[in-house]
Order: C-alpha cells, then structure tokens, then sequence
C-alpha cells in the first residue's frame, strides 16, 4: 500500500508519471488527434473525463462487488463494458454540443474504447493497490497526463509544419522524432513522486 | 453457485450501462420536433430532429440533387441554409469554397436539423417529382454508347425544358444511389425520357443502364438544371458537343425547331473516329426541312485511307473558329469533356459571345 497523498498522485501522473510519454499507452490516437489544436484539445479533454469516471466506478466496482463476490477474473470484462459505455455517452454528449469536434474526431471518437491509456489507467489502479481517493486522483491525473501531452504535440506540430525539416523527415518522421524528444524531456522526471 | 454470481454480476452491470445510455440518449439525442421553413415560407414541415436534412427533404418529396446517397463524396446537395444549421463540418469543407461558405451554401446530406432551420432552394427544385418508367428501347448508336428510351407510368407526364437533367436511381447492394443524366428527348415530348449514356466499364450508373431491357423498371427524379433557351427569336443558338455530349443538343435542336422554325442554330459535334459519329442522319434530314440549321460533325483523328467523310476534320474548336461570324446575338450550350469546353468558350469569347450567354456542361 503506498501512502502518497492523492493530490501528489495527481500531479505525479500529469508531469512526472505521464501515462503517455513513460508508459507509452494510448499513442494512436495521440498520433492521429494531433494534427490540429481543436481536436488535440477536444479529445484531450473527453479522454480526461472518461479516464477519471471509468477509473473511478472500475475502483467502486472492482472492491465492492467483484472482490467480495471473488470474481477478480472478471475484472477485464468489466473494466472494458465499463469504458465502452463511458465513450457512448461522451460520443453522444459531444455530438450534442459541439458537432464540429464530433466530426473532425470522427471516428477517432469512437475508438477511444480501445484507448490503452482508459483500461491502462484502471488496470495500474488494481496493481498499485489504491485507495479511493488516490484513485480518483490518479484517473483524473491520467487522462489529463494524456491532454497535456496531446496539446503540447499539438502546438509543435503545428510550429513543425511551418518549418523545413530535411525532405526525409518531412511528416510522419519529424512527428515521432518530437514525440522521441518529449518522452526523454519527460523522463527526466521520473521517480521524483513514489506513485507504485 | 460461483457460475450463478459471475452471469449475475456480469448480467447486472450490462443492464445498468444498457439503462444509463438508454437514458442519457433520452436526453442527450432527442432534438423533439423541429420545424424546417424553405424560401421563407413557401413550405414548411415539422420533422423529427436529428435527421439529416436531406432526409427531411426526401421525406417531404423535396428531390434535390444527390449523386453518392448522402455519404457526402459527391457534393451534388449544396442549400443555402440561412440560420440553424450549425457551424460549416470538416466534412463538408472539401466541397465548399470560402465564397460558398460566406454565402451559406451547406451540404444538406451533412447537415442535421437540430433546431429550427430557415433554408432556400431554387423555386424549381420543389417542382422535382419521382418518376417511375419503364423502358420502351434501347438502341446501340455507337460501340459504347447506347440510346435509351423510357415511357413514363407515374406521375403521367414531365414537363422538361431543353438542357435540363434527370437523376437515375440506380440500386447497390449499399442502398440506391442517384446519377445524373441530361434528357435527349424534345421537351414536347412528355411522355418519354431518352438518355444518351456512354458506357463507362467501372461506372455504377452506365453499368446499370447498359443492362437495362425493355420493359424493365426505373424510376428517376427531375428535371433538374438552371438552362434556359433564350426566348428571342433572332438569337442564333450555337451547340457545341464532344463524346457523348449530344443528349442536351438533341434536346434543345428539336425542342427549338418545333418552336420556332425559322431560328437560325449550330451545331458542332466533335468525335475521334468515323466509328463514334451518331445521329448525323437525323440532323441532316431535320437540316433539309429546316434550312437554317447547319451541322458540322468534325473528326479529331485522321482519317483512314478508304474511308468516306465530307465533315469536318481536326478538333471542334476550330471548326466552331472557322464557321461563326463575328458579333452575332448568341446563346451557346457546351457539352463534353473540359478541354474541349475551354477551347471552345475561349473562341466564342473572341467572337464577342458574352460570357453570361456561354452554358456549359463539363464531364
């Protein structure tokens, strides 16, 4: 049992414990939703809500029912019905309020199902024994890790696209190469907060 | 026992997730009832909200044109959508350009009717009926072009103006989708729709056409098109066709010779071979009773040795250079593939044509 208070976990798992850039999960969509500011943002932030939610009710649902019952194995079934209930709404909530991001997502915004980042979050959450309020702290802190990443790429790519990288590196190349340099900026960080 | 607690358990927590979306898309995607009003009142209908408004409008009758079947690849369903549309979509900038944009212009297979919307559409459009025909003949005029003749069931008549077009339903196994084609048959005809359809060896539409026997089935909305003949008696009217262009000018020569049959017309029809040339027997036996027609067909390949032609020869351009005096009232209709099209409008403009009197269909 780790006695990190929440907050800390929270902070941790935002700059020094990214999900994204020291776990590496969740890069797909970071890849793909990056290439404007509005849907880096726009999916930043359903990815920290539904992250944070589904952490949540996976702890509340993990504890009070499948441990009691000794059902641990079905803790993956769950999780995920979970998480792809949690992406309908956000899918419906975003289609309601805001069409434009609903349609340059696209499907992109169905696909956050399979977001690693989602089931990464609630799965540590199991490994690294967690109480409720470090859980919520550490959801919350995960899927907002994910949007600071996703914004941050976001503005560099925008400002590589107004650069001349070599011909070769042009596109996809200079984009992993940036997201190379943030994940060793980030790791910089590492093991300053005990989280596990 | 374990077995009865893990299917309940698991059992449970879908009904719970089922019950929570049930309930958020009770809140969250139910628009009610939303009224749409087209060209300020003109017609106004309530539709279920959150449909697609070219949905709304199919569902009403209201038959604008749509090539793809509303997946929004085609571009066909521009409106003006004047408020209550929403912000302009990623997916339908590609179609728009930044003028359209300003002026309202929406795609309407993208836009969903949310809350009230005030829409406009040319008046005609309201006018476009759903016909069902079947196919009286079908006749090979050249190795790849077929003409093909329906007699209209329902409603019993169309009233077409020469140049305009009708849309094909043509069914896939992914729903039907629409192609467009221009009405071959004179507008005093309202019995009949006649195409002129090239077969294109990948093309959904010409496939589907070229399959056709008699007495098969179709049905078609229309007509469609802005053309209109000009209604001056001593305007010349010039055709100008290539490839399989000839279904407007067929069109618009007998329509205009029933009318007026003193009005003086052109027409230049450009084809590569001796082999793609059609429809020149009738036009020279229709320019025998009408003297003042004159037909030019020209050949762009050279001709064979032992081959007969006394037409014209090179692009059809040149021939339309050759033939026109200077500065003559005129209205020119064009049909065919583009570089035949800006050859042909950059000749007319040096004969003093007006822009404004050039129409042009360019495939």
């Amino acid at each position: 049992m780790n006695h990190t208070p929440a907050y800390l976990i929270f902070f941790a798992a935002l700059f020094t414990n990214n999900i994204l850039l020291s776990n590496f999960l969740g890069m797909c969509h970071w890849l793909a939703c990056t290439r404007n500011m509005l849907s880096a943002t726009g999916l930043g932030m359903a990815m920290t809500i539904v992250t944070g939610l589904t952490t949540v009710l996976n702890y509340v649902i993990y504890y009070n029912i499948l441990i009691p019952l000794r059902l641990e194995y079905l803790m993956f079934l769950m999780f995920i019905a979970v998480i792809a209930a949690f992406v309908q709404l956000a899918e419906m909530i975003v289609e309601r309020f805001n069409a434009k991001l609903y349609y340059s997502l696209g499907i992109f915004l169905p696909l956050m199902v399979v977001n690693c980042t989602i089931m990464g979050a609630a799965l540590f959450m199991v490994v690294r024994h967690y109480s409720f309020m470090q859980t919520v702290g550490w959801g919350f802190g995960a899927g907002g890790g994910w949007m600071l990443s996703a914004v941050l790429m976001a503005a560099l790519r925008k400002k590589a696209g107004y650069s001349n990288p070599p011909k070769a590196f042009a596109g996809a190349g200079i984009v992993m190469i940036i997201a190379g340099f943030m994940a060793m900026a980030f790791m910089g960080f590492a093991g300053m907060v005990a989280i596990e | 026992m374990i077995y009865i607690y893990a299917t309940s358990v698991f059992v449970g927590m879908m009904v719970f997730l089922t019950a929570l979306l049930l309930v958020a898309e009770r809140y969250l995607a139910n628009y009610g009832i939303c009224k749409v009003d087209i060209n300020a009142g003109q017609r106004s209908f309530d539709v279920e909200g959150g449909m697609t408004l070219l949905s709304c409008l199919i569902e009403q009758k209201i038959f604008i044109p749509s090539a793809c079947g509303g997946h929004g690849t085609c571009g066909f369903c521009k409106v003006t959508v004047i408020s209550g549309g929403g912000p302009v979509l990623p997916t339908e900038t590609t179609f728009l350009t930044r003028t359209e944009q300003r002026a309202n212009l929406r795609l309407a297979c993208q836009v969903k009717v949310k809350q009230e919307l005030h829409m406009k559409i040319p008046e005609e459009m309201l006018n476009v009926k759903l016909f069902s025909a079947s196919v009286q003949s079908v006749k090979t005029l050249t190795h790849d072009i077929k003409e093909i003749r329906f007699s209209i069931i329902e409603p019993s008549e169309i009233s077409q103006r020469p140049g305009q077009y009708v849309q094909i339903k043509v069914p896939t196994p992914d729903g039907p989708v629409f192609r467009a084609y221009s009405i071959s048959s004179p507008s005093f005809d309202k019995k009949h729709v006649e195409l002129n359809v090239r077969l294109m060896p990948q093309g959904l539409g010409s496939t589907y056409l070229h399959s056709l026997k008699e007495n098969d089935s179709v049905e078609f909305t229309g007509p469609y098109g802005e053309f209109r003949l000009s209604e001056e008696p001593e305007t010349e009217i010039i055709c100008v066709g290539g490839g399989c262009g000839m279904a407007p000018m067929k069109n618009i020569i007998y329509s205009l010779y029933e009318k007026w049959p003193q009005r003086s017309c052109w027409l230049f029809f450009g084809c590569r071979t001796n082999q793609d040339v059609f429809y020149f027997n009738e036009f020279l036996e229709l320019a025998k009773k009408h003297p003042t027609l004159k037909v030019m067909y020209a050949l762009s390949d050279p001709v064979k040795d032992g081959e007969l032609w006394s037409g014209e020869r090179g692009f059809v351009h040149l021939s339309v250079d050759k033939h026109l005096a200077q500065n003559v009232k005129r209205q020119a209709f064009l049909c065919g593939p583009p570089p035949m099209i800006e050859a042909v409008t950059r000749v007319l403009l040096e004969k003093g044509v007006t822009p404004a009197d050039i129409f042009y269909d360019k495939f």
